[in-house]
């Protein structure tokens, strides 16, 4: 029972990781109709500028906020100088144009940074891990990440739905036109959007730098588990995507933790350890393919599409 | 491809009393080259171009020429880059392949065209046993015989029980099965992760703490290998269970793992202090015109280019007598930097394997260093699969 609370821990860690990067990708999707494929090269952003702040500053956290301030303003720049050309057209085009910025940030990476990769090393005090119930004993920093994320989440929700702001993308959300209609400066408020998606990238990949290593293509596999989530959780939908992320991550962890042992039972060890990988990866496509056949909408579909 | 063959053959036949000023020798070579594990592919052809450097550019007379291919890490490219290597570039030798899949994948296509091939790090149990071929040789080892000497080790250590953790692939499989062929104690549990994009190993991990064993062995080649020690340490598992480990601290993840490797043995057949001259020669011109360390894998590819210069020169250059090479290249004779070895009837080395730790010094630079042998003149465990004779 302890170890499947320890678990299930992991599996809300991976879910609040899934989180950041969905969180803003179902914003662009949902507000500005935007496919963006490049969600995964803003959180590779994110991971290289902590690495290096970090290094600079000689402070984790400084590092941290730094990056995501430069996060926060290469997407606002990326949105000025491309993004905007791709408004309106087909979503192949969309597509294709962040495709290349993926290929783009790849290589602007290499020549910055080298091809080597780099790590983003913790302070020593949280090299350990710390007794969250009597007998669970579970790394301090991915409990920093899972408060973290819940800090960021509950933010998102005052921001979306207490602010003027976040009532403005709820509008653009369900009605572009009219909010332009009503004399909102909506390109500014796209500007805005792709940014705060882009800062939410830049902390995923600078929350997850520690525990694995700052690399060229790092956001890429990452990415379809939050395209994964944001269509079973609803497009456009951040408490959907919420929702969905725990779900998706809950069901990865706790598949890969116990589907050997189950396959176990009736195959032999060998075939089980080697199957119970795979078909573990295959778990959330399949809720994915439940949720397109029931409620193709996703789990909380946004009023008004 | 038998009529590439003939064509091949007839221009050999045509150009031989001119071979000496017109032919050279052409190498194909297949490693990976971008995303992560580039560093990887790196080592290795820098490794190879000083190998060539010192034997003045030429093979048994002729001048080379190396014709580099990115596998992608995917076994499907591979593939696809080893079938033009061989059907459009006509290459008369093959070397490379980091990985178990996709050497494997490519394999039948090398074996076919009897193109001659040097292994330079990947050793699938296949290619030992069942699917051994007289024109494929290995300059590494076989899967088994590291993670076979670190059981062995643990032995010696007194640990009574362990768990094992490795990558889902050909030699993530092979690695878990060395192990455990050779340590006496029990094997708690083993843990096979999605390869190579799982990269978060908690579950893993917490897996190997509720089985309270006595050691963790694990196998993660690359950048996968930084990202399992800083996982291991954030889980607070250092200096609660010892890790043991084959191929996951090298020269190339050393500097991103740092002090998080002191302290956690490896097993090696090769390391960068071995004191014959070879090695010392080897080592130090990589440092002086690279400005790094090599790592096992530049090693066992510097080895490569001695190997193929001691078939070509016993031949005179006629690359056409594919069988007078290859009864030269079982002899493995030339000076490898790991000292002398023996090939197995399957074209494996039989070779020592030592112990390594990671020793730091007074500048804060960490290095490899041998401990002690652990094996000596030790032969993979497939060989009698091989029905080549």
């Amino acid at each position: 029972m302890l170890y499947f609370i320890e678990q299930c821990l992991n599996g809300v860690q991976l879910g609040m990781l899934l989180f950041l990067l969905a969180a803003g990708l179902t914003l662009i999707f949902g507000i500005m109709d935007l496919v963006n494929l490049a969600h995964g090269s803003l959180y590779m952003l994110g991971a290289y500028f902590a690495a290096t702040f970090a290094a600079l500053t000689d402070s984790f956290v400084a590092g941290a906020l730094l990056a995501l301030i430069a996060t926060l303003v290469v997407g606002m720049a990326v949105e000025v100088i491309a993004m905007r050309r791709l408004y309106g057209r087909d979503h192949l085009d969309h597509v294709l144009g962040t495709f290349g910025l993926i290929l783009f940030f790849n290589e602007l990476v290499r020549m910055i940074w080298g091809p080597a990769g780099m790590t983003l090393s913790l302070p020593m005090e949280m090299l350990q891990a710390v007794q969250v119930l009597p007998g669970v004993f579970y790394p301090l920093y991915r409990i920093v990440i899972i408060v973290a994320t819940l800090i960021v989440a509950l933010l998102l929700y005052v921001l979306v739905m207490r602010t003027r702001i976040g009532m403005l993308i709820r509008a653009g959300a369900s009605n572009r036109e009219m909010v332009g209609a009503l004399g909102i400066n909506i390109k500014l408020l796209y500007t805005l959007v792709f940014g705060l998606g882009a800062a939410l990238a830049g902390f995923a990949g600078l929350m997850q730098a520690p525990i694995l290593t700052v690399q060229i293509g790092m956001g890429e596999n990452i990415l379809i588990l939050a395209f994964v989530v944001i269509i079973i959780g609803g497009i456009g939908s951040i408490r959907g995507a919420f929702v969905a992320a725990i779900f998706v991550g809950l069901i990865d962890t706790v598949g890969r933790a116990f589907l050997p042992d189950l396959l176990r039972l009736f195959l032999s060890s060998n075939a089980a350890s080697s199957a119970g990988p795979a078909l573990s990866s295959m778990l959330i496509y399949l809720l994915m393919a439940l949720v397109l056949v029931f409620r193709p909408e996703g789990l909380f579909p946004t009023a008004g599409k | 491809m038998r009529k590439a063959m003939l064509l091949a053959g007839a221009f050999a036949l045509a150009a031989a009393p001119a071979a000496a000023q017109q032919k050279t020798v052409k190498i194909g070579f297949i490693s990976t080259f971008s995303g992560p594990t580039a560093v990887i592919g790196n080592d290795m052809r820098n490794s190879f171009e000083l190998g060539l450097d010192h034997l003045g550019r030429k093979l048994g007379g002729l001048p080379v020429e190396v014709i580099y291919e990115d596998d992608q890490q995917k076994p499907e490219v591979g593939k696809q880059k080893t079938d033009k290597l061989i059907e459009s570039d006509k290459v008369d030798f093959i070397v490379g392949y980091i990985w178990s899949n996709v050497l494997l994948a490519s394999l039948k296509s090398v074996v076919d065209s009897k193109t001659m091939m040097v292994v330079t790090n990947a050793g699938p149990s296949q290619i030992a046993g069942e699917l051994c071929s007289p024109y494929v040789f290995s300059t590494s080892w076989q899967n088994d015989q590291t993670p076979q000497a670190m059981g062995l080790y643990m032995n010696q250590k007194g640990v009574k029980s362990v768990f094992l953790i490795g990558p889902n692939y050909a030699a993530g499989k092979d690695m878990l099965t060395g192990v455990a062929a050779t340590f006496k104690g029990k094997v708690l549990g083993q843990e096979l992760t999605v390869w190579p994009t799982q990269l978060d190993f908690s579950a893993e991990l917490s897996k190997a703490r509720a089985a309270k064993p006595d050691a963790i062995f694990v196998f993660y080649p690359g950048a996968a290998g930084v990202q399992f020690l800083t996982q291991y340490a954030q889980a607070g598992l250092k200096g609660q269970i010892p890790l043991y480990t084959a191929f996951t601290i090298d020269e190339l993840s050393l500097p991103r793992q740092k002090d998080l490797a002191l302290g956690v043995p490896g097993a090696q057949q090769w390391v960068n202090d071995l004191p014959n001259p070879t090695n010392k020669k080897f080592v130090a011109d990589f440092k002086t015109k690279y400005k790094s360390s090599p790592a096992f894998y530049g090693a066992q590819t510097y080895d490569a280019a001695a190997l193929i210069n001691s078939a070509v020169v016993a031949v005179k250059g006629d690359l056409s007598k594919k069988d007078e090479m290859r009864r030269e290249m079982e002899k493995a004779n030339f000076k490898s930097v790991r000292g002398n070895f023996k090939y197995g009837k399957n074209h494996i080395p039989i070779q020592n394997f030592y112990l390594q730790d990671v020793v730091k010094d007074k500048d804060g630079n960490f290095a490899l260093k041998t401990v002690a042998t652990i094996v000596k003149d030790s032969q993979d465990q497939h060989v009698g699969k091989c029905q080549m004779k």
